[in-house]
């Protein structure tokens, strides 16, 4: 007799396991890394995510400090410094985890969402880190911006996205775009954990291989 | 002199940053030497050996 469990009435639970299904512990805090992930071109995603744990944690001070803090206090000037900094950081090892993955075709083996995740992320902190530039009350700023603009007025965005309306660009510097960020950076370490990192190209073919020769010895076997 | 006004004296701040043109294509000579940074980087990446590496077996995962 074939018996069915039941499914749980309760939504908490009933999420709990598709959270526990779709994401296991020992997948969520795995105890090692495969041996190929020994290398330094693997380094660059998570000092990635490191260089923005910095620029969210400066971030956050300067918001409570407001933009004009960095102009008249030295202290101010130095977290503004970090942030700018880490800033530079975060897309320099972004590009090289970007040529790393893309060299690898790290979309194989079902990992086309941790891809479009960790290409869209790039895409919008591209934005973020504008909308952070033209934030800086300064004529770096106005230059920036009045130069921007034509560009976006050019593309037809800057009827809603105005480039020279400061308290746009901060709302958007400082809030939306962030949380777009890092909701995006989660989700991509989530789908990495979830689908584990990709394999280099010898070692995906000759699983490949191992896997068809294990389905044909299956198939002839009586 | 502070390391900015010795950043100053080496780098000249109180010009225009050089450019590099190519028809409609213009970037800052600064932009240049970090792109180029970005490729030795990530060709160190991949040349020198990760420590540790060469002791490590099994796929642990």
């Amino acid at each position: 007799m074939n018996i069915t469990p039941a499914r749980p009435r309760s939504w908490t639970a009933r999420v709990r396991e598709s959270v526990v299904q779709a994401l296991p512990l020992d997948k969520l805090f795995p105890d090692g890394q495969p041996t190929y992930v020994a290398s330094w071109i693997y380094a660059f995603g998570v000092a990635s995510v490191a260089a923005l744990v910095v620029i969210i944690g400066s971030g956050v001070i300067l918001s409570f400090e407001g933009p004009a803090w960095w102009h008249y206090s030295s202290i101010g000037h130095f977290i503004n410094s970090i942030h700018l900094w880490a800033v530079e950081l975060f897309f320099f090892v972004m590009v090289v985890h970007l040529w790393g993955k893309f060299w690898m075709a790290a979309w194989r083996g079902g990992r086309a969402r941790v891809w479009m995740t960790g290409a869209i992320s790039f895409l919008v902190a591209v934005p973020t880190a504008l909308t952070g530039y033209v934030s800086q009350e300064n004529f770096d700023a106005q230059w920036i911006a009045t130069q921007a603009k034509d560009g976006l007025n050019a593309v037809g965005v800057g009827a809603f996205f105005n480039i020279t309306n400061f308290g746009q660009m901060y709302s958007c510097h400082v809030l939306l775009l962030p949380v777009v960020v890092v909701g995006l950076v989660i989700a991509h370490v989530l789908l990495v954990r979830r689908h584990g990192v990709v394999p280099p190209f010898e070692l995906d073919s000759r699983v490949a291989s191992m896997v068809a020769a294990d389905g044909d010895a299956k198939a002839s076997s009586p | 002199m502070s390391p900015v006004g010795m950043m100053g004296a080496v780098f000249d701040l109180h010009r225009p940053a050089h450019v590099v043109e190519w028809r409609f294509i213009q970037l800052p000579v600064a932009n240049l030497v970090v792109i180029a940074l970005m490729f030795i980087v990530f060709a160190l990446a991949i040349l020198l050996p990760f420590p540790g590496a060469s002791g490590r077996d099994g796929d642990g995962a």
